[in-house]
């Protein structure tokens, strides 16, 4: 299935400090008992910004914003998809950090939003310079894996499969998993688990 | 001709099941096991029907529902109509694709990670997935197991595929002697500790030495079970004898001359001793003492007999003095006496027949404090039975516990399980993230059953090797 390439995402940012933020305060559990993913944005870490009014999710400064900065091992914990979910219904389309959680990382490649990583100083730098001016425009560019705004351009990372699936317009995997059908029944095939003892 | 390269069990069980490199250079992986669950599939199924497309091996899919069941009253419909939605959905899509479902009236329903290993539907040297990060569970068995989210979730039922990159391994060595008292909970808990609950992200963890060897099953998984805490979201054990000797007999694996040839597969999918490593790390046994989470993530965690961090440690400064916070404790407190409002013994990390054991042997002919709620949610309607059978569950009554039907309950709380306000709960369960137990503001201390059972009596945090087994 072709779907749209994405090369680069324009816009202004949201600095979200700390490290190991996990799912269930990206999305507390409660809000899972559903069977679809809509409606999921209203809820986005609804606890944290519940007991922190100048949360930056809610903070007016921030509204619109397209890119999310964050640190490190972000999206850790439960294997929810419906974190990185919310956090795309809330119009975010892309993530620049420290480090992700691998199944955090791959739900976000799921879903077409690319989470780039940076050094510890240039996040730093970058969160800092959309705390200053919110309102700065940032361009997180896929195909030369850099991050510009302000001025200023820092070097981001990719995993080589993720950066060609988001170039490529490949990034939702069922299509070519369904690609060689007959590839997979071999596999099956000499799996003696399947195949018979 | 070359000879054949060492591998570990990871690269064996890699190699045998990669379809293909895709264009993108990731590897198409054939998953052998695909266990689903009521929460993170109904959107998949869904994903599914829009595009036309069918579940192609229906027969490699098990689905049984343990998140939102109630705990208390287990009848249908649920008094919650949202949980109602959710099971009903489950029960539909798995009649409509002929997938097999364990639900509440199997009498083979409970967590899937219990469930999978119970049924010996989990066996050495499989690819598993399942849309729940504990899937690390099943690796006890020598598989690869890897939580997924939704939309892989669609993928393996349209495809029985994922893809993904390859993992680094790193070996665990645990060597030496546990001390009475320590359990496997603890051993994760100390790798969580020194590793960090990042270090393990791009790797798999193959957990390996002398009391690796020496444990049990129920007692591996407990240990891979927690992997994805620290980071990493495949740990393994090699299957040996004790994983042979766990599967014989269980419903779904082979019988008769098949399982002996089961076990000679079984055995050479277990990693080369020659194998190498992308990092070796040593842990003495002997050295761990009964851990006890004090903070938001499963890696802030002390000896029982030790004291809370100073919040100007150099590293993770920041972190300790957040933690620290919304615990409301502070640098320097002694852990043992922190006063505690409810105990939990549960779980995918410790409700299986040996975690209900070792509590009871603690509370036998004692009571649970005034002031503490306790419960004990067996892994499964099996647990539950089996543990009934030996007279645990009057053991645990008599003592105050209240006994409940098998369920996911207070480890997440999407159910009516749930902590209050600011509650302080001794937990046997694997995260102590804010909020993780229902109340936003609610706290978790994470310890094995051994220690959740002497807190419960005790009305605080004790050190369990101080308590004499219950009469």
């Amino acid at each position: 299935m072709a779907l749209e390439r994405i090369q680069q995402v324009r816009g202004t940012g949201i600095p979200l400090r700390g490290d190991n933020i996990d799912t269930d305060r990206i999305i507390p559990a409660r809000f899972l008992k559903s069977i679809t993913f809509e409606g999921l944005e209203d809820h986005l870490f609804e606890d944290d910004r519940a007991t922190a009014p100048s949360h930056p999710i809610s903070h007016p400064a921030y509204r619109g914003a397209m890119i999310l900065i964050v640190n490190k091992n972000f999206g850790c914990g439960s294997s929810r998809e419906h974190a990185p979910q919310a956090i795309r219904r809330r119009g975010i389309q892309a993530v620049i950090g420290e480090s992700y959680s691998e199944i955090f990382f791959g739900n976000s490649v799921a879903l077409g939003m690319p989470c780039v990583t940076a050094a510890h100083g240039d996040v730093t730098a970058l969160m800092a310079l959309v705390e200053g001016e919110p309102s700065v425009e940032l361009t997180v560019d896929v195909e030369s894996m850099t991050v510009t705004g302000g001025g200023q351009s820092i070097q981001v990372n990719l995993p080589p499969g993720a950066r060609e699936s988001f170039l490529n317009g490949a990034w939702d995997a069922t299509g070519l998993l369904l690609d060689r059908v007959e590839n997979v029944d071999s596999v099956a095939k000499r799996l003696p688990y399947i195949s018979g003892w | 001709m070359s000879l054949p390269m060492a591998r570990t069990l990871f690269q064996k069980v890699w190699d045998l099941h990669t379809v293909r490199t895709l264009p993108n250079g990731q590897t198409q992986l054939f998953i052998g096991l695909h266990l689903i669950h009521e929460v993170t599939t109904p959107q998949a199924f869904d994903m599914l029907r829009a595009r036309g497309w069918t579940v192609r091996f229906p027969e490699r899919t098990i689905g049984t529902v343990d998140h939102i069941v109630p705990t208390r009253d287990q009848r249908r419909p649920f008094a919650d109509l949202m949980a109602e939605d959710m099971l009903s959905a489950l029960e539909r899509n798995c009649r409509d694709a002929g997938i097999k479902l364990l639900d509440l009236s199997s009498g083979a329903q409970g967590i899937v990670h219990v469930i999978g290993p119970e049924m010996g539907l989990t066996q050495p040297g499989m690819t598993i997935a399942c849309g729940d990060s504990h899937t690390s569970t099943h690796g006890a068995f020598g598989a690869v197991a890897l939580g997924i989210g939704t939309s892989q979730v669609r993928d393996v039922l349209a495809s029985q595929c994922v893809a993904l990159d390859p993992l680094k391994v790193r070996r665990i060595r645990i060597t030496g002697q546990l001390a009475r008292g320590v359990y496997a909970k603890d051993v994760i808990l100390e790798i969580i500790r020194r590793l960090g609950v990042n270090g393990g992200v791009g790797y798999a963890y193959e957990y390996a030495g002398d009391a690796i060897e020496r444990m049990t099953m129920d007692e591996r998984m407990t240990i891979c079970n927690m992997s994805i805490e620290g980071g990493a979201r495949v740990g393994y054990v090699n299957p040996d004898q004790v994983t042979f000797d766990y599967l014989r007999g269980r419903r779904f694996a082979p019988e008769g001359d098949a399982f002996e040839r089961a076990c000679e597969w079984w055995s050479s999918m277990a990693s080369d001793p020659d194998a190498s490593y992308d990092g070796d790390v040593v842990i003495d046994a002997g050295a761990i003492r009964p851990t006890v989470t004090w903070g938001i993530n499963p890696g802030q965690s002390v000896y029982v007999d030790e004291r809370l961090p100073d919040s100007a440690a150099p590293a993770d400064h920041s972190s300790i003095a957040e933690a620290l916070e919304f615990m409301g404790f502070s640098a320097g407190d002694a852990i043992t006496g922190t006063r505690i409002d409810v105990a939990f013994v549960g779980s995918c990390t410790n409700a299986r027949l040996s975690d209900l054991r070792e509590a009871a042997r603690v509370v036998r002919g004692r009571h649970v404090a005034p002031h503490v709620k306790a419960l004990v949610v067996p892994g499964s309607q099996a647990v539950r039975a089996a543990a009934e059978r030996e007279g645990l569950d009057r053991v645990f009554t008599e003592a105050g516990f209240e006994w409940r039907g098998a369920g996911c309950s207070m480890c997440l709380a999407m159910n009516p399980d749930k902590l209050e306000g600011r509650e302080i709960c001794a937990s046997s369960s694997n995260r102590n993230f804010k909020g993780r137990q229902g109340s936003p503001t609610g706290r978790t201390l994470l310890m094995s059953p051994a220690m959740v059972a002497a807190a419960a009596v005790s009305g605080h945090i004790v050190d369990v090797r101080e308590f004499p087994d219950g009469t």
